[in-house]
């Protein structure tokens, strides 16, 4: 390994190393999520207790929150901040931006990314798009208080808000992101289709790396349509434009279709990663190949084909064509059969196999437990005539939030614990993990599960005061019982912080391969070095040998040339690894 | 089990959709059941045991036929029973007996009625805020308009919601059939009255309604006369329909 005195701030900060930048994605979204986490919480505050001051509500200015009380702006302006921080600033960029970076070249073999100064710019210009967003918190009339779905008129025309310069950097701060995705994703296509080591074949590759590249073409595809209808509602507000407007020769419907045109792929590139780390995580520690790995693939590739054609059905009460909506309820009811497909594959690779109770094994598996559920409520919604009823209501709030935590939190959480070693040579402590997995698992379905029932007595979301109805007073010991749930989630994620740091400030084991797994990155070092390999490793199999008959052990490298003799790398690291 | 019952349905469309909610509900309930069941019992079963190794396989190609197709079938099934809901609540508006104009606004809904000329948007027009009255078990044609943002006039109990878009008109009906107040929700954020956006939608026997509008209009004429305008109404100058 050359050995050339790198400067601090090229090492750690201006670094283009993928392995670097993916770590600044980590730890950019994981603030965010602090972030995002607390307007949550505020948010449930208000619906649990809204005549009680809120705990630490003096240290907002009192414009906004009187003696501990927040009024409606303020409340409107929580859960649009929470949604937009969370898709854009945490769940996007950990698991396209972390463990895209991190994963792509060390899976693939390949030293580094295709465009390395690329990759970097686009770490710098997410952070950048993430400080736009924050500093919006700071302006005159606060942060944008539309949804993070922005509807226009009322996002269009600042009259009809209040919220003046916040909406505006809102638009700014996602177009900003956007870009940075775009350029993420350029980089992992090029580098997936050029830079695979000698024998990775397209079907050697594990599943996250498909996922991650299928969500790359997502990406590049469906961002650009956002910047366009950002753009119009920029130029609608700022330049007298009438894109968006009901005169002039605008319409208000646009937007919706230009939004969800997006966004509705955009929940796919939320969960596609998440459903690939799992299928290897499930894999390694059954001990068993993926079951139907080509199955899982062509699935991949459907959920992410159809997520093209389903966005009406965001739209289905909209006064959009009803022909429309039946067209997209089809489409809807179709995507769910890949994502059935996945689901009986991920049971399948558990079945007959030797299960380790990891703290990411138990990630893992509830990320399957919990996308059923979430799946199974999206049927619902599906259906036309029953989103008559559910639409806008906690029905969806219930579903969304059981893909996006009960799925993708828990993938990351999974992953996170999977590839600490890799990332920092030290592992996360299995005890504190566990704990922590225990406690998120009973208190988030705690939070969320009673949503489906409140949506079913027809509660409607982003209300800040569901007592002003009688039909809703009944159910205010349920929005008391979620809050109390929610604050204890959120406690809860505190021993995960513990966790985190304390696996950093830990001494380096140098582990190479903790895990016993069968992909590449686990033929380096631990951390990977600079440039991952000294010699790129060449691939004779799939990554999912295991348990191979005939091999004593019941792992097979993807690198070691036969089943018998050991790669010169797995030679230099063998030693007993505990489960 | 109450707690998966969906609220009293008071119109002749809710039955509709209450069903298809119970049968999706039964169809994903017993695959929530048999799949988590399965993991649980996976978990449980496929337990690391020394000496135990796990079975070598990469999948089963019929497997994958069954569970792609059985899932697929069930989901056609079920969009296409939706469809003929759909088409017969939103896909057209059968013969009505009467129609309400609705223009949704920050913060407010207000309830307008053609009078005696039938005519909307003309001198003699029954205006309320956020007080709907309709006749039981009689067809009304509601037309939906906004002033401002979109809103959305959403009668859970009816299982009625329908988006109020400015510059479009946009026509719902509705057949109430149980007399009684229910609340007006706007289930669309329109600013931040969003959650104050509460009406009232009385239903009443054909004759207590015939009789509400007879006072409504009656106070109407007697206030066009110079007197001061009734209680229970406001008297509505001609405003020309937003475009």
């Amino acid at each position: 390994m050359s050995e050339h005195h790198t400067p601090f701030i090229r090492k750690y900060v201006f670094s283009e190393d993928h392995k670097i930048i993916g770590i600044q994605f980590l730890f950019m979204s994981l603030l965010f999520m602090v972030v995002g986490g607390l307007l949550a919480l505020m948010v449930r505050w208000q619906l649990g207790f809204p005549d009680r001051p809120m705990p630490l509500g003096t240290l907002f200015p009192e414009s906004v929150m009187p003696e501990g009380h927040m009024g409606p702006e303020f409340y409107n302006m929580l859960f649009t901040m929470h949604g937009s921080v969370m898709i854009f600033l945490v769940i996007i960029p950990n698991l396209t931006g972390a463990f895209g970076n991190f994963l792509i070249p060390l899976m693939i073999g390949a030293k580094d990314m295709a465009f390395p100064r690329l990759n970097m710019l686009s770490f710098w210009v997410a952070l950048a798009g993430g400080m736009v967003m924050a500093s919006s918190f700071f302006v005159e009339a606060g942060a944008a208080a539309t949804g993070w779905t922005a509807y226009p008129p009322l996002s269009a025309v600042p009259e009809f808000t209040g919220v003046t310069r916040g909406q505006t950097l809102w638009i700014i701060s996602v177009l900003i992101i956007g870009t940075s995705s775009i350029m993420g994703a350029v980089n992992y296509i090029t580098t997936i289709v050029n830079q695979r080591a000698p024998g990775m074949h397209f079907f050697r590759l594990p599943l996250s790396l498909w996922a991650l590249f299928i969500t790359a073409i997502l990406q590049l595809m469906a961002t650009p349509v956002l910047a366009s209808a950002l753009g119009m509602l920029l130029f609608d507000r700022t330049l007298g434009t009438h894109f968006f407007a009901p005169t002039g020769g605008g319409q208000v419907l646009l937007w919706q279709h230009l939004f969800w045109f997006y966004s509705h792929p955009a929940v796919y590139i939320m969960i596609l990663p998440a459903m690939g780390f799992v299928s290897d995580i499930l894999a390694t520690f059954a001990r068993k190949p993926v079951f139907g790995y080509k199955a899982m693939v062509f699935s991949i590739m459907g959920i992410a084909g159809l997520g093209f054609i389903v966005w009406g059905h965001h739209m289905f009460q909209s006064g959009m064509n009803p022909a429309l909506g039946t067209a997209f309820m089809v489409s809807t009811m179709v995507i769910a059969v890949p994502s059935a497909i996945k689901t009986f594959n991920w049971l399948g690779t558990l079945w007959r196999g030797s299960i380790r109770y990891t703290t990411a094994m138990l990630h893992a598996m509830t990320f399957v437990s919990m996308f059923i559920i979430g799946g199974l409520s999206g049927v619902f919604m599906a259906s036309t005539p029953v989103d008559i009823f559910i639409h806008d209501t906690y029905f969806i709030v219930a579903h969304l939030h059981y893909v996006l935590f009960g799925g993708s939190l828990f993938g990351i959480f999974a992953a996170l614990t999977y590839w600490f070693p890799k990332m920092f040579g030290k592992m996360m402590n299995e005890t504190l993990g566990r704990i922590h997995w225990a406690l998120t698992f009973v208190f988030f379905n705690l939070v969320f599960f009673p949503m489906h029932y409140l949506g079913m007595q027809g509660h409607m979301r982003r209300i800040y005061d569901p007592t002003q109805y009688e039909f809703l007073k009944p159910l205010q010991p349920v929005n008391e019982f979620i809050t109390i749930s929610a604050l204890l989630l959120g406690v809860s994620q505190l021993l995960f912080v513990v966790n985190f740091v304390w696996g950093l400030a830990r001494a380096r084991t140098g582990e190479r391969n903790p895990w016993r797994a069968n992909t590449l990155e686990w033929t380096t070092t631990s951390p990977a070095p600079h440039g991952n390999w000294d010699v790129i490793p060449t691939v004779y199999r799939g990554p999912y040998e295991y348990s191979v008959p005939g091999v004593s052990e019941d792992y097979l490298p993807q690198d070691k040339p036969g089943a018998g003799a050991p790669s010169p790398l797995e030679a230099a690291a063998l030693k007993p690894t505990r489960a | 089990m109450r707690w998966l019952q969906l609220p009293e349905g008071v119109s002749t469309i809710s039955p509709t959709i209450d069903q298809m909610f119970y049968i999706i509900l039964v169809v994903t309930g017993v695959a929530f059941i048999l799949t988590e069941a399965v993991l649980i019992w996976f978990a449980f079963r496929y337990r690391g045991r020394p000496g135990v190794r796990a079975h070598y396989t990469h999948g089963n190609g019929r497997l994958e036929v069954i569970w792609t197709v059985v899932p697929a079938v069930m989901l056609v099934f079920l969009a296409f029973a939706s469809r003929t809901a759909w088409n017969k609540i939103k896909g057209s508006i059968p013969p009505t007996d009467q129609t309400v104009v609705v223009t949704a606004s920050q913060f407010n809904w207000e309830i307008r009625y053609g009078g005696a000329d039938g005519e909307f948007d003309t001198a003699d027009d029954i205006i309320t805020s956020n007080d709907m009255r309709l006749p039981v078990n009689s067809k009304t044609r509601i037309r939906l308009r906004s002033k401002d943002v979109l809103h959305s006039f959403f009668l859970p109990y009816h299982r009625l919601k329908q988006d109020a878009v400015p510059g479009v008109t946009i026509d719902v009906w509705l057949e109430p059939n149980k007399t009684g107040t229910y609340e007006i929700a706007c289930a669309e954020l329109c600013g931040f009255g969003h959650y104050s956006m509460r009406g009232q939608l009385t239903v009443m026997e054909p004759g207590e309604y015939r009789q509400w509008i007879e006072e409504q209009e009656a106070a109407l004429q007697a206030a066009t006369a110079g007197e001061t305008p009734a209680a229970t109404g406001e008297s509505g100058a001609a405003t020309p329909p937003p475009a």
